[in-house]
């Protein structure tokens, strides 16, 4: 197990580096001399030269690469161009919206998509059977961002039930917090519960087909009690993959509702940062999502080897 | 006899038709503005109403249908044009090198959402509608490599392959002859897929701006204008969300309605 | 009175008749097998008794347990039943458990979902039981997972399982079909003794009529869901009064007609081959530990020879058969055809490939779903520098179809028109329409239903005739071997044990694991062979 999870943490970290290279490859390389392209053409030679020096432009580049990724790693982001700010201060002060978000949806859709999942494929072909793969078909062809913009005009327009956006700070409380992105939460979650609700009812419809079901049934186990027994844990494997995966998709949904209730998360700051040519800015939030998707993955790989025996033992 | 593919193919013609309608007829002009006649309901004279600017939205959807329906189109052929190829390889040569390297490229690509390609190329080269067809597509790639790698590796393992080995063919050849017929259907059904995660994920982008950019029409950017409109005109916004929907709907019903018609094992990647 | 009795019992599954009036009944302590070719109902028998019938089942008629009739008992009636009363073991050990769970959990399960003990008494209980199946603690705690386990162990779970509770009856439905001859004779003799030590019923699903003859107290023959026969099984195989119980019993213990062979010249020569295995790393950073799955083996086969190589799964024949067609290079010696290396240079040598062919275990995988018979068949042909074409090229295809008893007009055929006996002799005729020096049949009949079976060996004993074949005969199965060889060779572990002529190995064995594996395949009573054995049209 031990080993696994150090094998696991040797690819986490070459995934990490050469991400980090992408990415620094793609900002400060590709568009040449990045002072003078954040500062557009009409800048003044002395201003680029100032922040060629500020972005230390005149060291090579593998030096530049070397300063930025030791950098994060000791927490240091650089200073933001635009608002001359350190970068981390600013990626803290949005995380704490944009994680709690994402963290929020995903909890939503994991406590849609089990029950409607397990509910679906224990009633194969019956009408509960149809009615979820039903509603998960339309749920999966939904926009996120329109759906919010639905949502916003039944709750907080016609009902006034929830403000139409903005966030109150986590100051005012949990629970005023927790209300302002209610609605951006379900908006990001619907559509994700009913990709996860059929991936759970497949799941757990191939593994009912599996000989060891089968076994358990000559046991004298109901068709109910084998699949909560048996099929469950064995169907999670798959299912385990897509919530990993959703989390990515949830931090970049996240990026785009965040729009529709202004809310003043890491969406709104990379749309500021990519319209004033910050590109530190950029370049840091996207390592960052980054960083957060791999290290999710690693959870992932993790929590596989937990449920599954062979796993721990293979290595 | 198949539902599914009989309403998914009808929607999906339906909408290809209006793309290709387009580029001859539209009921109205999508680029002349008549701000006396903003925020119309649907109406005789504007079927689904007006815009903002007194466009016809009917017509803005045709055009827009052409934006979703290329971008999404090309970024599945970038998807599968690399990845159908990177799988095969992998397969044919599953445990070398070769192996390891695409597949851990595949992770690594899988580790940047389109959404945050799309952010970083519109950092650097500015926003445009290939910016998301190249987004969209590079996150295409890992999906088919996986799949056809998948698929291909089960296929090594049958006897018909191993004989054509014995008759002496090349592993590449075997991949051409014998491995990518036997994944086609997989491929055509997973396409269809991705080609409905491609509209939405242009609508999307576009919605943000980092996609199709004005004057040119597109599905996201008209939900993003209707967003400060939607308590005064709800159907600038319900209109174009509902196509969309349909659309996605129809793609979705499509893939479905294949793989039940060539063979329902299929195992395709919905995330 | 019988425990269990099946009175003209009907069942379709989504209006597909399977089994047609059938009667059967058990008593106590008895031994039942039914038998019969695949597809002739014989498992659906099974699962009807249990309870388990597919979805789009309907059944006319009773199944009385005790009196009482299972079919129109309620779910919840039949799931108190099963696992306490009637119990089942399955064919394939592999995939019968729940990899995930330990296999004290999966035993214990039987005992505590029919609350019948608490749980430290159902631990107990799992315990003994388990050192009852053959587990001892020391090797086999309760908290092994069942990837852990071989084959043959994980089926002893599996009889634990479904003892646990001491049920009244025990169907078992292939129990051995995949296990090794070692392995099946050992859990026979299990199943045997807890017949006898707990008065249980056994309902025996089997294809094979020595295991019956050896296990079963009656028999029932069964054909396409009909029971042709039935009765005490010594007088069942005696009188053989149905003729197709004939046909199975002269099936089984069919021997081709070999023709003498002339062989001198050396042809294949495999001279201290060893072939390694990488396994997965067990350290971050050391090498790859090996595995040798193939140890210094050395034979020769000569022109027109027909030789046997046998041994269990995992004994290495597999990884040699690959080595000897070029498919995968060896890590040490040389393996040559003709003089020349099958692999040289890092690349199989085609020069070589060309003067083999080989026929694989399965009819139904072995062949591109997509094509044609003429396009699957002349794929050797790849091989040639100059392959006949056109007129050539079908008079080729025509003379392989009818070498191996087809229709020269099935060249246009797809192959899932064909049943597998059938597959498996255009599997003979891609192998023969190059002519090559050699044939490697890789456990080519063990797929194929007894009578099916017979008609191969038969046509592969013409074939030697007509074409002055030189075949390399891969099998796990000994008595197979017998007929349609003239020298064998037994692998064990890696190596070679033994190597000699076929009919001295059968007579006296010379190394001990020949014998083991002579003495536990089960045996058929010795009754005369009639005339019209295995000619039955399929």
């Amino acid at each position: 197990m031990l080993h696994y999870a150090l094998k696991r943490l040797v690819s986490l970290a070459i995934s990490l580096l050469v991400a980090s290279l992408v990415i620094f490859v793609v900002v400060e390389v590709a568009p040449g001399d990045p002072a003078s392209f954040m500062l557009g053409i009409n800048a003044q030679p002395d201003t680029v030269a100032a922040l060629r020096t500020e972005l230390g432009l005149d060291q090579s580049k593998f030096d530049r690469y070397r300063s930025w990724v030791g950098g994060m790693l000791t927490g240091d982001f650089g200073t933001s161009y635009t608002y001359r700010t350190p970068v981390s201060q600013m990626i803290a002060d949005r995380l704490w919206v944009s994680l709690p978000l994402a963290l929020y949806a995903l909890t939503l859709s994991t406590l849609i998509a089990f029950p409607a999942g397990i509910f679906a494929a224990a009633r194969r072909g019956g009408i509960g059977d149809l009615g979820v793969t039903g509603a998960t078909q339309l749920g999966v062809a939904i926009p996120n961002f329109w759906f919010a913009m639905m949502l916003v005009l039944i709750f907080a327009i016609n009902l006034r039930w929830f403000s139409a956006g903005g966030f109150p700070g986590w100051d005012r409380g949990v629970w005023t917090g927790m209300k302002a992105l209610t609605l951006p939460a379900i908006a990001l979650a619907l559509p994700q519960a009913a990709i996860l609700t059929r991936v759970m009812r497949s799941s757990l419809l191939d593994i009912l087909g599996e000989d060891f079901i089968r076994t358990a049934r000559a046991k004298g186990l109901s068709s109910r009690q084998a699949l909560w027994r048996h099929g469950l844990r064995n169907a999670l494997i798959p299912v385990l993959t897509i919530i990993g995966l959703q989390f990515a998709f949830l931090l970049a949904g996240a990026i785009i509702i965040e729009q529709v209730f202004f809310l003043p998360g890491l969406g709104r700051l990379i749309f500021q940062a990519i319209t004033q040519r910050d590109l530190i800015v950029v370049e840091s939030v996207v390592m960052l999502l980054v960083f957060a998707v791999i290290v999710v993955n690693f959870v992932v790989d993790l929590a596989y080897a937990a449920v599954d025996p062979r796993l721990r033992a293979r290595t | 006899m198949n539902r599914n593919l009989i309403i998914g193919g009808a929607l999906t013609a339906l909408f290809v038709c209006a793309a290709l309608v387009s580029f001859l007829w539209t009921p109205d002009s999508v680029e002349t503005m008549n701000i006396a006649n903003r925020l119309k309901p649907p109406s005789a004279d504007n079927l689904l109403g007006t815009d903002h600017f007194g466009r016809d939205i009917l017509s803005m959807l045709m055009v827009g249908a052409r934006t979703s329906i290329a971008v999404a189109l090309v970024a599945v052929g970038i998807g599968m044009g690399l990845g159908v190829p990177l799988g095969l390889a992998a397969a044919a040569r599953s445990g070398g090198m070769l192996d390891e390297v695409i597949m851990r490229m595949n992770d690594l690509i899988f580790a940047f959402p389109s959404l945050v390609i799309a952010i970083l190329i519109t950092a650097v080269f500015g926003p445009s509608a290939t910016n998301a067809i190249i987004a969209i597509g590079i996150f295409n790639i890992p999906v088919f490599a996986r799949i056809t790698r998948g698929a291909a590796l089960s296929l090594w393992k049958r006897e018909f392959i191993m004989a054509a080995q014995v008759a002496g063919k090349t592993r590449t050849r075997i991949s051409a002859e014998h491995i990518l017929p036997n994944v086609a259907n997989l491929l055509i059904v997973q396409g269809t897929i991705q080609f409905s995660l491609g509209i939405l994920a242009e609508a999307g982008l576009s919605y943000v701006g980092l996609g199709a950019q004005p004057p040119i029409p597109s599905w996201g950017r008209m939900l993003a204008d209707a967003q400060t409109m939607v308590s005064l005109a709800p159907h600038v916004a319900l209109i174009p969300g509902l196509t969309i929907i349909a659309m996605v709907l129809g793609l979705n019903l499509l893939g479905d309605g294949l793989r039940d018609a060539l063979d329902p094992r299929l195992k395709v990647v919905r995330a | 009175m019988s425990l269990l009795d099946i009175r003209n019992l009907s069942l379709s599954i989504h209006g597909k008749p399977i089994l047609k009036d059938i009667s059967v009944s058990i008593r106590q302590g008895e031994i039942t097998a039914l038998t019969g070719e695949s597809g002739s109902g014989k498992s659906m028998t099974a699962f009807a008794t249990i309870g388990l019938l597919p979805r789009g089942s309907v059944t006319t008629g009773e199944i009385l347990f005790d009196g009482s009739n299972l079919l129109t008992r309620s779910e919840s009636d039949l799931c108190d039943l099963r696992g306490r009363d009637i119990s089942m073991v399955f064919q394939e050990p592999m995939t019968a458990l729940n990899p995930v769970q330990t296999i004290g959990a999966q035993v214990m399960e039987t005992i505590l979902i029919h609350g019948a003990m608490t749980s430290s008494d159902a631990k107990a209980r799992t315990r003994d039981v388990l050192d009852r199946v053959g587990l001892p603690p020391d090797r086999f705690p309760l908290t092994r997972y069942p990837h852990e386990l071989s084959g043959g162990q994980r089926q002893r779970v599996v009889i634990a399982m479904a003892i646990a509770l001491r049920p009244r009856l025990l169907i078992a439905d292939e129990p051995t079909t995949a296990l090794d001859v070692t392995t099946q004779a050992q859990i026979l003799d299990l199943l045997k003794g807890l017949v006898s030590e707990q008065n249980m019923a056994l309902m025996m699903i089997t294809h094979d009529l020595a295991v019956v003859s050896d296990m079963a107290d009656t028999l029932n023959v069964m054909r396409a869901g009909e029971i042709v026969e039935h009765g005490a099984t010594f007088d069942v195989l005696r009188d053989m009064r149905h003729p197709y119980t004939r046909q199975l019993f002269d099936a089984s213990r069919h021997q081709a007609k070999l023709s003498t062979a002339k062989a001198e010249t050396p042809l294949l020569s495999v001279e201290n081959v060893s072939r390694d295995y990488a396994l997965p790393r067990t350290s971050l950073f050391g090498s790859r530990p090996m595995f040798r799955a193939v140890n210094r083996v050395s034979f020769d086969i000569k022109r027109g020879e027909r030789v046997g190589l046998v041994g269990e799964s995992g004994c290495g024949k597999s990884t040699l058969t690959r080595a000897i067609l070029g498919l995968e290079p060896i890590q040490e010696g040389q393996i040559t055809l003709d003089g020349d290396p099958v692999w040289q240079d890092g690349h199989p040598n085609l020069a070589v490939r060309r003067k083999m062919q080989v026929v694989f275990q399965d009819p139904y995988g072995s062949f591109n779903p997509r094509h044609r018979v003429s396009r699957l068949i002349t794929e050797p042909f790849h091989l040639l520098t100059d392959p006949p074409k056109g007129a050539d090229k079908d008079a080729a295809i025509a003379d392989a179809l009818t070498a191996v008893g087809l229709n020269p007009a099935d060249a246009d055929k797809h192959i899932h028109a064909f049943s597998g006996g059938q597959r498996q002799r255009i599997a003979i005729a891609r192998a023969l329409i190059i002519r090559p020096d050699l044939i490697v049949f890789d456990e080519a009949v063990s797929a194929l239903d007894v009578r099916v079976r017979a008609q191969i060996l038969d046509l592969m004993a013409d074939l030697s005739r007509d074409y002055g074949l030189t075949y390399l005969f891969i099998s796990h199965d000994l008595s197979v071997v017998r007929s349609i060889t003239d020298r064998v060779l037994v692998m064990r572990a890696g190596e070679i044990v033994e190597d000699r002529p076929t009919p001295a190995v059968f007579e006296a064995p010379e190394h001990p694991y020949t014998r083991t594996l002579i003495d536990a395949a089960p045996q058929l009573p010795a009754f005369p062979e009639t005339q019209d054995a295995a000619r039955p049209a399929f």
